[in-house]
């Protein structure tokens, strides 16, 4: 082999500079930078959302026995909604505003589904789920059909934005019903989320409000506020 | 000018040091992730398996955590393609890579390592044991990146998952090549200091190839 002809350390200096791009690593090292990262994640994961691409669904047989389907956060913070007094508050960019009783829900066609929940913790149950389709009660009253966003108020202090195409997935649920019998008050009575392709914090209870929008507000959601990715999806 | 051949080329020692970089900030956010629910089995009944030390994990808390893991996550994957990029129309794999014609240059290696054996000749440059732990490592390195997909997007990618035999089962085989992984590097830690500075400076030089 033959040797440099260059001086030994001319080389090594010239090589060693080579390794100078490392320094951009540090970029991620920010906060800014890493979340960067995590919008870049965001954006590839709506981009390749597919949406006729259905999450698994479950026989009966798999599903997770009711006792075993964790409440997560419940105990500590039970909002006490009014069920006989509740509405819920559609607004946005909808030809039909206003308030919905759950009987004008439950007037519309019904779904039953047995999908698996995903917690950002790591944790899986399958449950059985039933519902109106969010894409359905979105047609009922005439929300826009171009609208980016559907933002969610809850009864507690949670709040959540979905991107559109995720919440008109055909197994997205506006959820009135957990193994056949009337939400409980520790799954989110009287209407939560079920979104089978996003993780479980997006799958927001205790909802008292939907807003069609293309503009989110500046608050995006409970958790993402404080850190979680947006979009969520699975 | 002509000069010595590298036995590290540029592109490999800056892909060998994003990786490290990238794998240590990968391993300690993961623990802090799996600290959320540090088992493989039910919400009900949890039965948790161990708590990663405070020490070694990073992020303070899930969310943080996750926002390390998902932006190094994009360094990691793109070191491998650049990696990819480079070795495979160069050829340069083959330097790393054990083929399976040098299985039989790994028993008297492993004599020699561990149980005082002759040191076998070599005209190569690096030995059959030495390439089969790289090529493990490579291996891994791709397996967390392909199972850390399948976690991140488990109905996108539902067949992945199930290659894997579930969700929870791709919990398991991620964590499983994260620890394979790190296991590779005392050993490797141990090889580097019995050969010297030198050779810790070619991964930072490029040093000369004695192939």
């Amino acid at each position: 082999m033959q040797r440099a002809t260059g001086s030994y350390s001319t080389q090594t200096r010239r090589e060693l500079l080579k390794m100078l791009p490392l320094a951009g690593a540090a970029l991620l090292f920010t906060e800014r930078g890493r979340q960067a990262g995590v919008s870049l994640c965001d954006w590839v994961a709506a981009t390749t959302f597919r949406r006729r691409h259905s999450a698994t669904a479950f026989h009966d047989r798999d599903v997770t026995a009711f006792e075993r389907f964790p409440l997560n956060s419940y105990l500590a913070d039970d909002p006490e909604v009014d069920l006989d007094d509740w509405r819920l508050e559609v607004s946005g960019l909808v030809s039909r505003p206003g308030a919905y009783t759950l009987d004008s829900l439950r007037a519309l066609p019904k779904v039953v589904q047995n999908t698996r929940h995903v917690c950002i913790e790591g944790w899986d149950v399958v449950g059985n789920f039933g519902g109106v389709p969010v894409a359905a009660f979105l047609d009922f009253v005439g929300a826009a059909k171009d609208a980016r966003f559907l933002e969610v108020a809850c009864a507690d202090d949670y709040y959540e934005s979905i991107d559109m195409a995720s919440a008109r997935h055909v197994q997205s649920l506006l959820c009135y019903e957990m193994y056949g019998a009337p939400l409980t008050r520790g799954h989110g009575a009287p209407l939560r989320l079920v979104l089978p392709t996003k993780l479980g914090y997006k799958q927001a209870k205790y909802i008292v409000g939907l807003k069609i929008t293309n503009v989110l507000s500046s608050k995006i959601g409970y958790w993402e506020d404080r850190g979680y990715p947006w979009h969520g999806g699975l | 000018m002509r000069r010595a051949r590298l036995e590290h080329p540029a592109v490999v020692r800056l892909c060998h040091w994003l990786a490290v970089i990238s794998v240590a900030i990968l391993a300690s956010s993961g623990l802090e992730i799996f600290a959320a629910f540090p088992t493989f089995g039910d919400k009900i009944p949890q039965v948790d398996l161990f708590s990663p030390p405070e020490s070694i994990r990073l992020g303070g808390w899930l969310g943080g955590a996750l926002q390390w893991h998902l932006s190094f996550a994009w360094l990691f994957v793109g070191t491998g393609l650049a990696y990819l990029a480079y070795e495979l129309p160069t050829g340069n794999y083959r330097q790393v890579l054990i083929s399976i014609s040098e299985r039989h240059g790994l028993w008297p290696m492993i004599r020699h390592y561990f149980f005082f054996g002759p040191r076998p000749a070599q005209n190569e440059t690096y030995n059959p044991l030495q390439k089969l732990a790289y090529t493990t490592a490579l291996g891994l390195g791709a397996a967390l990146m392909v199972t850390g997909l399948g976690l991140y997007k488990p109905v996108q990618l539902s067949w992945l998952v199930s290659a894997f035999g579930g969700f929870r089962m791709l919990r398991i085989w991620h964590f499983a090549a994260m620890t394979a992984l790190i296991a590779f590097v005392p050993g490797h830690l141990v090889m580097v200091a019995l050969h010297g500075w030198s050779n810790f400076a070619s991964m930072w030089t490029g040093g000369d190839s004695r192939g």
